[in-house]
């Protein structure tokens, strides 16, 4: 061992003597496996994290318990809330949601809501990209969404992932902002959206970049846009001589419009402070895990992570914002 | 033949000791989660999912750790038979067909017979799909984009017509069983207008009807209270129980090799596709139906009966994993788990797999050949001591397969009202039994009529939306012009024989 990392051991320990001095001795911590649930079925996004999540805490020994994760997608994950809202006070119950936490209960009037549970933290945000086939001549987003005017309303296809989610919230932000229209094809998920459009099933999409990344480094997708206010900061070459950072925004691109989705995580309500710390502490740690910023990198997150206040104030603004668009696309369930 | 050297050099990858020793835990494994109703193959692998996490760190680990989890999966498709043939419980939803030979067979005393032709069935099935996946793979990933909703709606038409007219009821009977199973494949979350249907406000119901809960109610219990009704016993008590019946069935099986042709070809188209492994055995067995000279005596226990299922999901299960690999599509529940492990182990599944970590591709297929005659081997020297389990008297494993079904039911989704409605599904099953109504059509309305349903509406929301675009290319239209033709088939073959006769009478 040399002399540097004896003295950052030396350093570690003594921040460790440190924390467990200020941390009071009763500190809550769970007394057996905790269930996480995925609001969504195998294999999608949300699925993926929390399925990372608990290998990254088994293999570094995060929690003295055992997490166990369990789908629970059933009503557009209705299920899935539901049962954590039915589990008032249990702390052995965490969930990580997708906007259906918000776009659920308006467009099927499942009775949940975001303040039936508590907010732990932010994990990421999701972006969303204009995707088109490399076959198709427009080379800006300007350009596509003035081909799709040219063609006349519902001509053109925009597929994306289930309906009244956020892949047609987007798809009608877009239509109010540029005026053009298209015709939303729903399918059951964001893969089978890209082969769709590297077929020419679908004209465009606006998968997350790991649903559509693949089909663009093997050059049959083109992006043209991201859907942030900001360019995605990964400049890792991906496709050829290209990177993340290379997409310009939406706005940039002349279809001001900008969409991210909310990849946090909730408990259910009337848990204490201290358990709800003992998450957010948790989660902290496996963030600073290599494996989870490469999961990161890769997927082209935006690694906005909010906690506390800013965290639930975050999500309050959404449910504002998803409402607005719900409302104005005819999108809410009938009372 | 650049494919043959890469191929080798993709043994030379997987036959490691510690490889080989994952895939025969892997498919031991496999083969306990397919007895298990419920436990699908998609549960087992995410179970096991995180494990491989640490393994897939280390070099070449990625290679070990799909290795392990593609072999649990071919031991779950191996698996699932075997309960479907000795209790009339399909252990996967894939082995519903087998039910319908192969129980009939156990029951005349076959049981080892039956497991040797489903398993050897299914290796032969699987193995055709890992010949294709070797030679012709990016022709058959080309194939595969070609699929849109249109094209999907026309191969689950085809895989109905194939099925319909194959129950001897009342073609009325046929018909009210099968809308029963549309009815119950509509609750639910609709994917086209994301709105509820038919839930009625409870929330039990938000997650619809579940597959295989239906099919462990209506076989599985089913069964166990008509075989109460009939008096005590299983029928199948006098089952050989030497390794001299795979032999034996080894001789016979060479006659079906129509069948197996037709059924593997079925299986592969639908595992591309992606239509899925269900779809295929069952399209195939009512293929078979049509087809075989026996086709008549189908449903009494006929080995080819069982060919024909068993052979299309294992070519099926097995061609899934090509669109996962090449498009980064998952062609079934499983190979979606599998795509969420290549991601997490920092592979990029897509055209450019093949391209960038040839090691890794090449040593998983060499695991297909590998793992497929690992698991024939487990299997086949099973066989006498799964036919001995018909040995143990009714009073005392009929409690035991009860046990088994709700725990299946349970897992499904973890919901107690799961199993309550399985007890619910077995009453009905019963009363189908007893009037004598078909219970295939309305299993098949209950896996296929969701999907079928979406891809239909998908493809009438385009601009275009109209029936003409199910004749709009030569692919789509041949596809829906099969299924009308075998759809009408029994109008048209009336027709031939009015027509010959009146010839024959003219001569």
């Amino acid at each position: 061992m040399n002399r540097r990392t004896t003295a950052k051991t030396l350093l570690a320990a003594v921040v460790a003597t440190a924390f467990s001095a200020l941390t009071p001795a009763f500190a809550w911590e769970p007394t057996k496996t905790v269930e996480f649930i995925v609001p969504a079925g195998t294999g999608g996004g949300a699925d993926q994290m929390a399925r990372l999540t608990q290998s990254i805490i088994a293999k570094h020994n995060l929690m003295k318990q055992n997490m166990v994760v369990v789908n629970k997608g059933g009503g557009a994950g209705a299920e899935g809330f539901l049962d954590v809202k039915g589990a008032k006070g249990d702390p052995h119950k965490i969930i990580i949601t997708l906007s259906n936490l918000f776009t659920t209960p308006m467009a099927t009037g499942v009775p949940f809501n975001w303040k039936d549970l508590t907010p732990v933290r932010m994990l990421a945000l999701d972006q969303f990209v204009l995707w088109v086939n490399k076959d198709n001549p427009a080379t800006t987003a300007k350009d596509y969404v003035e081909a799709v005017k040219k063609a006349g309303p519902g001509k053109m296809k925009m597929g994306g992932t289930g309906s009244k989610q956020e892949d047609q919230i987007i798809t009608v932000a877009l239509e109010k902002q540029s005026g053009a229209k298209f015709t939303y094809i729903p399918y059951k998920g964001g893969g089978e959206v890209a082969t769709q459009l590297v077929g020419k099933h679908v004209d465009s999409s606006v998968n997350n970049p790991i649903e559509a990344v693949a089909q663009w480094r093997a050059g049959n997708l083109k992006p043209l846009c991201v859907f942030d206010n900001e360019r995605m900061p990964y400049k890792g070459k991906v496709a050829g001589q290209y990177s993340w950072n290379d997409i310009p925004t939406c706005k940039e691109a002349g279809v001001d419009t900008d969409y991210v989705m909310l990849r946090g995580i909730f408990m259910a309500g009337g848990v204490t402070p201290d358990q709800v710390k003992y998450y957010v502490d948790l989660f902290e740690k496996v963030r600073q895990t290599p494996e989870w910023k490469e999961f990161m990198e890769r997927g082209a997150f935006n690694q906005t992570a909010l906690t506390g206040k800013e965290y639930a104030d975050w999500v309050a603004k959404a449910e504002k914002l998803h409402e607005g668009l719900m409302k104005e696309a005819g999108f809410m369930a009938k009372k | 033949m650049q494919e043959i050297q890469s191929l080798m050099g993709g043994f030379a990858v997987a036959m490691t000791w510690f490889n080989l020793a994952l895939m025969l835990a892997g498919v031991t494994l496999g083969v306990l989660i397919g007895v298990l109703p419920g436990l699908g193959g998609a549960n087992g692998v995410a179970i096991l999912l995180p494990l491989t996490f640490t393994m897939s760190q280390q070099p070449g680990g990625a290679t070990s750790a799909i290795i392990l989890l593609s072999c649990i999966y071919w031991g779950a498709l191996f698996g699932g038979a075997i309960t479907s043939i000795l209790f009339n419980i399909p252990g996967e939803p894939w082995s519903v067909a087998t039910t319908f030979d192969g129980y009939p067979l156990a029951q005349k005393g076959q049981a080892g017979a039956a497991l040797t032709s489903a398993f050897t069935s299914s290796f032969i099935g699987a193995l055709v799909a890992v010949i294709l996946i070797t030679f012709i793979s990016p022709i058959i990933a080309r194939f595969a984009l070609r699929f849109g909703p249109p094209e999907f709606f026309s191969v689950y038409l085809l895989t109905f017509s194939a099925f319909v007219g194959m129950s001897k009821g009342t073609p009325f009977k046929t018909i009210a069983a099968m809308m029963a199973g549309f009815a119950l494949a509509a609750v639910g979350i609709d994917t086209v207008t994301g709105q509820l249907r038919l839930t009625f406000g409870f929330t039990e119901l938000l997650k619809g009807f579940d597959f295989l809960i239906a099919v462990i109610g209506l076989f599985g219990i089913g069964e166990i209270l008509l075989t109460i009704e009939e008096g005590l016993e299983f029928r199948g008590t006098k089952a050989k129980l030497n390794l001299r019946v795979v032999l034996d069935t080894w001789k016979e099986l060479p006659k079906y090799w129509k069948t197996s042709i037709r059924s593997s070809a079925v299986g592969c188209m639908m595992g591309i596709v992606p239509g899925g492994a269900t779809p295929a055995s069952f399209m195939a067995y009512g293929l078979a139906k049509k087809m075989s000279r026996d086709g008549e005596e189908f449903g009494t226990g006929k080995i080819e009966g069982v060919v024909a299922p068993e052979t299309a999901a294992h070519a099926a299960g097995t061609s899934a994993l090509l669109p996962m690999l090449t498009l980064g599509v998952p062609g079934s529940p499983t190979a979606a788990v599998l795509l969420g492990g290549l991601l997490i182990w920092g592979l990029q599944p897509g055209p450019l797999l093949f391209v960038e970590k040839p090691d890794f591709v090449w040593g998983l297929i060499a695991s297909m050949y590998l793992g497929n005659i690992v698991g024939l081997i487990v299997v086949l020297t099973c066989v006498p001591l799964f036919a001995s389990i018909l040995r143990i008297p009714f009073a005392i494993i009929a409690p035991v397969i009860l046990v088994i079904c709700a725990i299946g039911a349970y897992t499904v989704h973890n919901s107690i009202f799961d199993v309550w409605l399985m007890i619910v599904f077995g009453i009905l099953g019963y009363v189908f039994k007893k009037l004598d109504y078909p219970m295939a059509p309305l299993v098949l309305a209950l896996v296929l009529g969701d999907r079928a349903e979406d891809a239909f509406r998908q493809s009438m929301l385009g601009p275009e939306g109209s029936l003409t675009v199910f004749f709009a290319n030569p692919l789509v239209g041949t596809i829906t012009g099969a299924a009308l033709f075998l759809l009408f088939w029994p109008l048209i073959s009336r027709a031939l024989a009015i027509v010959r006769g009146r010839n024959g009478r003219g001569g």
